[in-house]
Order: structure tokens, then sequence, then C-alpha cells
């Protein structure tokens, strides 16, 4: 199957999932702080932060790919900044298309934390006060553990979403082989070349592969998790 | 271990206005449903910040809103037992026991897993899941979980009212022996003059958000005033006795208390247990005469000395017998054709049968107050 595809596709699917991998995971800690803040929080501009949080769900994929050329272009000041300081560069490279792809699947992410958050039953936390854990302590040994089915749901969403984005990721930083080509910009280019279509096909069937394990992975995962915390002996 | 508590707080449409000081090992708060119970047993843990007021625990001021002080819960060292358990669902039993130890700084710990597990007999519970557990083995690893912590003080909201009656027969002698073992300070919620009865040895009345009386256990449940408090269909004296002697042919156990002799069907406990009775004044009868012929085996003379306020037709009667105190639920009807006053002469005539194990509390274990604070302090 492996000899199947030709490198540049082979690149294009190793590309994909280091994109995908490191979206999901810088996403996490942010995710989980904004729907902690979302599911908990009572504050002045709780609805303006929740509409920020969701806006790239709604919005055509291309303005928020041309709205991060705004913000994290080399010659803008954030992306200046962030080139000088950390040494970090998001035009053009594949960063640029994680960075792209965290912040369209954020939203998911951070919805299903969200979701899991509000169903923890709070006098729980309250019970493990009286035994003597502060507050952080709270939330690492009580609330995480039980908000851990939430937490994976939302990464492999997250993860999905970063693998298939593709109108904000070819505004951002384009489509160039090797750097900025994944899997949708690798099947788009395909497409629109003559006899590109068996290399077309092969990466979408390596595209539904892949998103079905994620998907079966995450079932799997969740099931686990939710019986080890259901009404059944363990052993 | 002093517990004194006044504080003024609004929930809603209710006012909680409280105040009491309690000196005793096992501090009831007793009252209906909605009389703040719980309430006020979140403001002693820290759950609710009360508006204004104070609470302490043996001086130490745990909340004081004039002084700006409010030690948050996690360093208040108060267990608390709550009604529904709330076991942590993703740990094991042990790792729940152990969760409160963790906490507890290696200097303040005196309970260790081992006595707990012994005391509540936890020991084939510990590597399962909460999940698994009937309703009275949560409470007893709920109790297990609080006591590790190594609670200065341990408040206990209602832990038998989710259960059934079997369960709750379970539980009461772990929690007797949690208040004659251990030696902490417990702080118990009930509505359950049964449970008060056998447990308390302090109660707090609480009504409409107020305390209606502080007082020893036979003190209060011996109040005529307080039977629209206590409950009128459970409510009845509370004596002090010992066991006497079990009469193997009959199968009874006789009991002696300062009114006399009592007569109740066998129980196990060894001659010279002490042992506190609670005899409910719907199950006491009234005579002028020494009444004979009779199958009650219980007949106790004494004297009239208060006839409850009116309430329709039924009439609560305390009379002293030999100094102890027994109360009496009758007929107004009656009261009139024996002509009962104050200082007329009755015998009370109480069925044998109508003192079983349920209205036993266990012996009452004294401890030397030094012996406490080295332990507890």
């Amino acid at each position: 199957m492996f000899d199947a595809l030709s490198p540049e596709e082979w690149t294009a699917v190793r590309l994909s999932l280091r994109v995908a991998f490191w979206a999901t995971l810088v996403s996490l800690p942010f995710g989980i702080a904004v729907a902690y803040v979302l599911a908990r929080g009572r504050f002045w501009g709780h609805a303006l932060l929740n509409g920020i949080v969701h806006l790239p769900l709604i919005l055509p994929p291309v303005v928020t790919g041309y709205v991060l050329l705004l913000l994290f272009g080399r010659r803008t000041p954030v992306g200046a900044f962030l080139e000088e300081t950390f040494g970090i560069v998001f035009a053009f490279r594949w960063t640029g298309a994680a960075l792209a792809g965290g912040i369209m699947g954020f939203p998911l992410l951070v919805r299903a934390i969200r979701l899991s958050l509000e169903a923890v039953d709070r006098r729980l936390e309250d019970a493990a006060g009286t035994l003597g854990a502060s507050p952080a302590w709270v939330f690492l040994t009580v609330t995480l553990p039980l908000i851990l089915p939430g937490i994976v749901a939302g990464m492999i969403l997250c993860f999905a979403k970063a693998m298939g984005e593709f109108g904000a990721t070819i505004t951002f930083v384009s489509n160039i082989p090797g750097e900025t080509q994944t899997l949708p910009s690798a099947i788009y280019t395909f497409t629109q070349v003559p006899g590109g279509d068996a290399g077309a096909l092969r990466l979408t069937a390596i595209s539904v592969v892949v998103s079905m394990a994620a998907l079966l992975g995450s079932e799997l995962l969740a099931r686990r998790i939710g019986r080890r915390m259901s009404h059944e002996a363990v052993g | 271990m002093s517990l004194s508590l006044d504080i003024r707080h609004r929930l809603g449409g209710f006012a909680l206005d409280v105040r009491f000081e309690s000196e005793g090992r096992l501090t009831a708060l007793f009252g209906r449903s909605g009389a703040g119970k719980t309430s006020l047993v979140n403001i002693i843990a820290g759950l609710i910040r009360p508006d204004e007021g104070r609470v302490t625990v043996d001086g130490e001021a745990l909340v004081d809103t004039a002084a700006g002080i409010f030690v948050p819960k996690h360093r208040r060292r108060v267990g608390y037992v709550f009604q529904e358990g709330r076991l942590f669902p993703h740990l094991s039993v042990r790792a729940n026991l152990l969760y409160g130890r963790w906490f507890t700084p290696a200097a303040q710990r005196y309970e260790t897993l081992d006595q707990a597990v012994e005391l509540l007999g936890l020991g084939p519970l510990l590597d399962r899941r909460p999940g698994s557990l009937s309703g009275g083995e949560k409470q007893r690893v709920a109790i297990g979980r609080a006591l590790l912590a190594s609670p200065r003080l341990l408040l206990l909201d209602e832990p038998l009212a989710s259960l059934d009656e079997a369960r709750r027969q379970e539980i009461l002698p772990y929690i007797e022996r949690l208040r004659d073992v251990t030696k902490i300070p417990i702080v118990y919620v009930s509505h359950s003059v049964a449970e008060v009865t056998r447990l308390a040895t302090t109660v707090v009345v609480l009504s409409h958000g107020k305390a209606a009386a502080v007082g020893g256990t036979a003190e209060i449940m011996g109040r005529l005033d307080l039977f629209p408090f206590t409950g009128r269909g459970e409510a009845g004296a509370v004596i002090e006795a010992q066991v006497a002697a079990h009469d193997a042919a009959s199968g009874l156990t006789m009991l002696e208390c300062p009114a006399g002799i009592l007569r109740m069907p066998h129980t196990d406990l060894a001659p010279g247990s002490a042992v506190r009775v609670r005899i409910r004044a719907r199950d006491v009868l009234l005579a002028v005469k020494k009444p004979e012929g009779l199958s009650a085996l219980n007949v106790l003379g004494g004297v009239v000395r208060e006839i409850g306020a009116e309430s329709g037709p039924i009439a609560e009667i305390r009379l002293d017998c030999g100094g102890q105190t027994l109360l009496a639920r009758i007929t107004r009807h009656s009261v009139a054709a024996l002509g009962l006053a104050p200082g007329t002469p009755a015998y009370a005539v109480i069925k044998a049968i109508a003192l079983d194990r349920r209205s036993l509390g266990g012996p009452l274990q004294e401890f030397d107050a030094a012996d406490l604070d080295a332990d507890v302090g």
C-alpha cells in the first residue's frame, strides 16, 4: 500500500499528521482554560468571548485565513515581533498550517470540554475541598479526571478538523509542496492537473482511513474511561 | 471540644438566625426538613459564607464577619459526611479513603487507614469502585474518608436519610463506635427522634431557621413545649438505665433506672451495661390507682408534674417517677375523667414489648478528657 504512494504524496500525508498533531497539542491547554472560564466564569464579556471562540466555525475559512495573514504575516507587527523574540515564523511555513488548523479546530475542542465540565457534579468538588484539597488540587485530582472523556473527544475533533482544514490554510500559508501542502491541498492540486485523478483518489482513501481510525480510537478510549468510572467493580 | 456559633444568613426567602454553644461529644442538630440544618453545617464546613456572624471551634474562629475572617474550606480541618456520600467515582475505595489523608500534614494525622478500616469494617471493600457499593457501604466509606483527613470536628449531614431501615440499623453501631472510640467531636444532623435519642449528648432543636432549644438529650426530649418540633408521634422521654439481669425462663431483660425496674424482651447486652432507653409518650398509659390484672409488665409510680398546652383532643403529661422524667400522651377526655392535675399521684403503665432493641442506645462510654486533648488537640 505504501509503495503505491509517490514520495510527494507520502510527504503530504506525513505533513498533515504533523500539522494536526501540533495544532491539537498546543490548543489543548488554551482549550481547557477557555472552556473552564466559559463554563464557570460569570463576568462581563462572557458572551463576547464565547462568540470570538466560535467565530472560525461560522466565518468562511478563507476569511479566517486572510485575518491570520493580516495578523501573523512576516511584515506585520505581531509577525515581526514573534520572529525577532522567539524565532517563530508562521507565514508560508508548516507552523502556519498548524496555527490555522488549531484555530479552526479550537471551537470544537472548547465545546466538547465545556460540555463535560458543565456535567461535572460540583458537589464532588466541594467534598474534595472539605478533605483539604485547595482549588488547584481539586481541579487536578477531581475535575480533570472527570472531564477526561470530554477532553479526549475534543482532541479527536480538533485533530480531525486540523487534518482536513483547507480554506484557511491555503489562504494563510499557500500550497507549497513539502512545507504547507497538506492532504487536502495535495488532493486539490491533483484535481487541477490532467491525469491527477489516481493520486487524488489514493489520498482521499488515506483521508478516509485516518479519519475513521481517529473516530474509532476516540470511541474506544471514551468507552474505556467511561467504564472505569461506571458502576462496575474493577476486575 | 467547644463549638460556638452565632450567625445570621439569608437564603432566598429563608432567614437563618442561629446562636448556640455546645461542649458535647455528639451535638445533634435536630429539626424538620427546611429548618435550616444543612445550611448550618454548610456554614460550619465553609461551603456557605454567612452574611454575618461567628463560628468558632475550640476558641479558633473559622468565620468572623466582624473581624473579616473566613477560613477557606480546605484549611478548616472540618470533616464532612454528606447525605449522598459523594464518593469520587473515578477512584477506588482505597484511594477515596486516602484522599484527605494525602492533604493532611503528617504532624496533624491521627487516624491511619488500618484503624479506619477496622472501625468501619471496610476491609472487603478496599479494591472496589464506589459505583459498585450499596448505599450503606458508600456511607461507611464516606465516614472513613472524612475520618482519615484527621479532622478536628466531624459533620454528619443525615448520613442515614437515603438508606432503608435495615441499612440504618447496620450503620448506627458504627456511628456509636465513631463517637466512643475516635473521640472526635461530631455534629450530627437529623430529623429522626430515634437517631438523636440514640446518639446525641447535646441536642440543638432548630425550627424555622432559629435554635428553639439547646440542652442535654434527656432534658430536651423530656420537654413538653418542644413536642411540636420533635414530632409528636415519635417523641418520648429518654431514660439512662443499666442492664440489671436477664431472665432466661421468661426471655426478658431487666433494666434498672431511677424510676424502678423496666422489663423488656431479651437483648444481648451484658449485665451492668449502661443503656439509653427511649419510651415513646404514646406507648405510656396512666392510672390513678395501682392497676391489677394487667398484661403490661412495667408499672411505675410517680407524680404528675405538668400537663402540656392545649392541642386538640390530645394532652401530653410529664410525670416524675422517682426523679426520672416520663412522658405520656393521652386524651384530654381521660385527663378530665381521671382528674389529673399537677401534683396528682399516678402510675405509668408500659408494655414490655414497647421497648425493643431499636429504642435502646448503645452504652455511652466515658473517657478521660485529658486523653482527648492529647489525641485530638
